[in-house]
């Protein structure tokens, strides 16, 4: 699904082949999502189908290069690319959640220290938040936009995940031990 | 820089005695940032008001810069809050007569800097937290998280040592509460040694180490992983 919208989204800046497609999504995403050409060929080969993209030109990109086939977006996957650009995204059901469901499965449960699970969750996640804000301040918000707002993304899910063990840990204080 | 030895603090007497804090033990290095989380009540601005000799312990001993707190006088303590350490209060404490200037100036005049030097490192102070353009206002014409920044361009002014600061992101936005914390950072990078009471822990974040209060005792603490050449985070990034 992400995917496939963000092929079309590489493509609407202008026509590119395969690898071309690959580098330049990693490279708008700060490479946080690694993406394997065949995944890119394949999603190319479905998107060409559903008649989304279609071939161009076969081009090198450089003098001396081997041809390589590039993709153009029709205007249908132009508009379908408008239609998920202005379509909320919500998490809705929401994702599985490894923390939610182990704590849960821990109150639950009879024999499971709930608060140590909760302290030890939390010293590891305020460790990742002190690590990514330690990346954060070293970006340099100019040259690595994309990098540091997906640090901010990054950040500010590790601090609600912080400030919802904290919320466990006062709904549980008082309980039967 | 900063010892606490076996510290307690209680109000009151008797049946009606409250245990606000302790006893707790640790040290701070000159130069750390430590940042002070816990619940409501946990005694997190205690802590602070006796890091910054503005209360004494029932029991234990505070130590600054290598001096028992106990030991030294009504003079020296004065001193001592004046010069070395800077205050941002959780409810700022800023004088209303005054302007955002003056505020910010008074600490430097009182230990004796020259008025216009003062209004000097004020401005810069000022500039720092971006109120460049407010420095003649006062604090009742100015928002909450102005002010605020008015509290914390003060506390950093002049030669400080060591700053304790209550909450001094909670009336602020997420791109000032950064600005604010990046400053924290940067003069610690300087030698400054800071103390940072928050309930963000985006912004506890920021510091060397995370301790935490519950109940008045420190329950848990953690340090920033080692800086530099650390794990990746993401899989491309080396
Ligand atoms: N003068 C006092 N007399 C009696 N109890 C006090 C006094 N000052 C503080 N306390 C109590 O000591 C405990 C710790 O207070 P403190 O102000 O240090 O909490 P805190 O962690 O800063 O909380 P908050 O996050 O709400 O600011 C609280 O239970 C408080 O009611
Ligand atoms: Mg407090």
């Amino acid at each position: 699904m992400t995917v496939k919208n963000s092929l079309l989204a590489i493509l609407a800046q202008e026509p590119a082949h395969g690898y071309g497609l690959k580098s330049a999504f990693e490279e708008s995403t700060a490479g946080a999502w690694p993406l394997n050409v065949g995944q890119v060929y394949t999603t190319l080969a479905r998107l060409e189908r559903d008649g989304l993209v279609e071939t161009g030109p076969s081009r090198s990109s450089s003098e001396g290069e081997r041809e390589r086939q590039t993709w153009n977006l029709t205007v249908e996957g132009r508009s379908t690319l408008e239609g998920w650009y202005r379509k909320p995204v919500l998490d809705d059901p929401p994702a599985r959640d490894e923390l939610a469901i182990k704590v849960l499965l821990a109150v639950a449960a009879d024999q499971v220290d709930v608060a140590e699970i909760l302290q030890i969750q939390r010293a590891a996640s305020m460790q990742r938040l002190q690590e990514l804000t330690q990346h954060k301040r070293r970006a340099d918000p100019e040259a690595e936009l994309p990098w540091l707002l997906l640090l901010d993304a990054l950040i500010l899910k590790v601090k609600a995940e912080l400030e919802w063990i904290e919320l466990c840990e006062a709904r549980l204080r008082g309980r039967r031990p | 820089m900063l010892a606490f030895e076996d510290v307690t603090r209680v109000h009151g007497d008797g049946e009606r005695a409250v245990r606000a804090l302790g006893p707790v033990a640790f040290e701070i290095r000159a130069g750390e940032f430590v940042a002070i989380m816990g619940p409501s009540g946990s005694g997190k601005s205690t802590l602070l008001s006796l890091a910054g000799a503005l209360d004494q312990p029932s029991d234990g001993r505070v130590h600054l810069q290598g001096q028992d707190l106990a030991t030294l006088g009504a003079a020296e303590l004065a001193a001592l809050r004046r010069r070395t350490i800077g205050f941002v209060f959780q409810d700022f404490n800023l004088l209303p007569g005054l302007t955002a200037l003056e505020n910010v100036a008074l600490p430097l005049e009182l230990d004796g800097t020259p008025g216009r030097e003062a209004r000097e490192q004020a401005n810069e102070a000022l500039a720092r937290v971006q109120l460049e353009r407010l420095t003649g206002r006062f604090p009742d014409d100015l928002s909450g998280g102005e002010r605020q920044r008015v509290a914390i361009a003060r506390a950093f002014v002049g030669p400080r040592r060591m700053l304790l600061a209550d909450e001094p992101t909670g009336a602020l936005d997420s791109v000032t509460g950064e600005l604010v914390m990046r400053l924290m950072r940067d003069q610690c990078e300087r030698g400054l040694t800071a103390v940072l009471v928050t309930h963000d822990p985006s912004h506890a974040a920021w510091a060397d180490r995370v301790l935490y209060l519950r109940d008045g005792r420190l329950v848990d603490e953690t340090c920033a992983p080692e800086t530099g050449s650390g794990s990746p985070v993401l899989p491309l990034r080396g």
